[in-house]
């Protein structure tokens, strides 16, 4: 099967740090493909250029049958990228349907249409299994798995078919961290391209289907998830400076 | 009540009891208050707040903050006042008025937005160098005699509606439908509360930060109007301490200061509020002095309070 997304040697320098150093990964639908390392490997760097927030300095990203040397915010958004952030990106200070329809709104005559936003931010949640009674609900007030099912509503609001997370579950609890990896399995089920980012390799091991391993800018190996475990991940970050050599 | 509180419209609700409140209180501290010309007064003199109101509710809502606003009214008459005793018709003069003040609010947009720097220090600068050059160019003297069409816009009436409150009701009103019912509103309130979030949506936040710095000077340019049309003169330090009290109605107003939540209902009434305040005190003769002390403390007070909100939400 060929993947459809694809970031082919790709590099990256912040003045004299290199981020990126050659890194290359795939992503095929109906997939989730987690990309693990430790701090400072270029993780964040290979998904930013993704979706658009950074330009490589060189290297080329194929999405579907289009190639490009870099994306910009919306040129990324356009091709179907879609990314949640750490943060999550919502205004704690707007409700709900607000936060799912960011820079999506509808409107007739240029007038917002409130009521028809609520209604399809309803069957979203509905459709997403996303427990949220009210969405007239300011974000600010809600649980962390909450926001992030606003997150998720947001993207499959947008259409966009290659959906990124970057550590979806950090600070959840136990119950909210399988809830959200559940809605993203389920998105992958669908058909998208899912990308996660994640430090816990239980998780990573539960729900991917691939994983990608980064050090030092570079990814060490990709691979099926089923032909791979914990341990080998764990060794492939402790021990990569033999395999990369000196740098 | 809690349920309640997630609506700005409760807000504006008990704003609107504490506006009547004062108006009862009023008319028995003073018989001069309840009458039909002490509230056209009050009115009037709202007027020209009404528009400063209007434009800071915009900016502080989008988390920024713009001092220059009074200072852009005496720039404004300058400009103005130049151009007529040059022989330059009224109609020009206003026009180049309103386009060096919406030029001023997008420059003070686009220092903020392109080199990230703090709103205020932008604005404090511009308003320090624009009071400056006006002091300068006008020679610290005080120009008169601007001829009908600014009288007009100053304290003219249409039937029985006096001028500058027809259109500072107007501008009320529509920018009250943008806030509430345009995405122009949506991300405005959003980048107040998440820019960087607002700029991965796609949105251009460099674009929107200069057009409403830009709002902001224009609304600042019709008040400018106002004020010369009301005197007959241009003044060089008209304007002077004027953004202090849009400040204060927007936030009495339920604006909150850092950003992402607001409206412009609020702000209306509560710069109503602060005018009626004004006046009770002017007609029990009571000094200026002291009126600007009593806006010092609302500010102070409700920047508490709307503090209070969000340091309870982030121990939350």
């Amino acid at each position: 099967m060929d993947s459809y997304v694809k970031l082919n040697h790709i590099c990256k320098n912040f003045n004299h740090v290199k981020a990126l150093n050659d890194a290359s990964i795939e992503a095929f639908k109906g997939e989730v493909l987690a990309i693990v390392g430790d701090n400072g490997a270029g993780k964040s760097t290979l998904i930013k250029i993704l979706s658009g927030v950074l330009r490589p300095d060189s290297g080329e990203i194929r999405i579907g049958e289009k190639s490009y040397s870099s994306l910009s915010v919306s040129e990324a958004l356009n091709a179907g990228v879609s990314t949640v952030y750490q943060d999550l990106a919502l205004a704690n200070t707007l409700n709900v349907t607000t936060n799912i329809f960011i820079g999506q709104e509808i409107t007739k005559h240029g007038i917002l249409q409130k009521d028809e936003m609520d209604r399809q931010a309803r069957k979203l949640l509905d459709d997403l299994d996303v427990d949220i009674p009210d969405t007239a609900e300011i974000a600010g007030n809600l649980s962390g798995g909450q926001r992030q099912g606003i997150a998720v509503a947001r993207l499959v609001n947008r259409g966009g078919n290659i959906l990124i997370f970057d550590e979806p579950t950090a600070a959840m609890g136990v119950v909210e961290a399988s809830r959200t990896l559940k809605l993203i399995r389920s998105l992958a089920d669908k058909g998208m391209v899912v990308i996660i980012i994640c430090h816990n390799l239980t998780q990573v091991f539960d729900t991917a289907d691939r994983v990608a391993v980064m050090r030092h800018g570079k990814v060490l190996v990709e691979k099926p998830a089923s032909e791979s475990s914990m341990h080998e991940v764990v060794a492939l970050l402790t021990s990569a400076d033999k395999i990369l050599g000196d740098e | 009540m809690a349920k309640l509180k997630k609506s700005g419209q409760s807000y504006t609700f008990v704003l609107l009891l504490v506006m009547l409140a004062m108006i009862v209180v009023m008319s028995f501290v003073s018989p001069y208050f309840l009458t039909l010309e002490n509230f056209k007064n009050v009115l009037n003199q709202s007027s020209i707040y009404l528009f400063l109101v209007v434009g800071m509710a915009y900016v502080i809502a989008a988390g920024e903050i713009d001092l220059s606003v009074g200072a852009i009214i005496g720039f404004e008459g300058m400009v103005m006042s130049n151009l007529y005793y040059a022989g330059v018709p009224a109609g020009v003069c206003l026009i180049a008025g309103i386009i060096s003040s919406v030029f001023i609010g997008a420059f003070n947009g686009w220092l903020v937005a392109k080199f990230r720097i703090n709103s205020f220090i932008v604005t404090l600068c511009t308003m320090t160098v624009m009071r400056g050059i006006v002091l300068l160019v006008m020679n610290s003297r005080t120009r008169y005699g601007f001829g009908p069409v600014f009288a007009f816009l100053g304290s003219g009436q249409i039937g029985i509606i006096n001028m500058p409150i027809l259109m500072a009701i107007i501008a009320v009103i529509i920018a009250d439908l943008i806030m509430r019912k345009t995405r122009y509103g949506v991300y405005t309130l959003f980048m107040g509360s998440n820019e960087v979030a607002l700029s991965r949506a796609g949105v251009n936040t460099r674009r929107h930060k200069i057009s409403i710095f830009a709002f902001s000077g224009l609304l600042a340019g019709l008040a400018g109007i106002v004020v010369m049309g009301r005197l007959n003169s241009a003044e060089p330090l008209a304007g002077t301490g004027y953004e202090m009290d849009a400040i204060a109605a927007v936030i009495l107003g339920g604006t909150v200061l850092e950003g992402g939540k607001g409206s412009i209902s609020g702000p209306f009434i509560a710069c109503i509020i602060l005018n009626i305040i004004k006046d009770g005190l002017t007609l029990l003769g009571v000094s200026t002095h002291y009126q600007e002390i009593i806006t010092g403390v609302i500010i102070i007070i409700s920047v508490l309070v709307s503090g209070r909100d969000m340091r309870r939400k982030s121990e939350v």
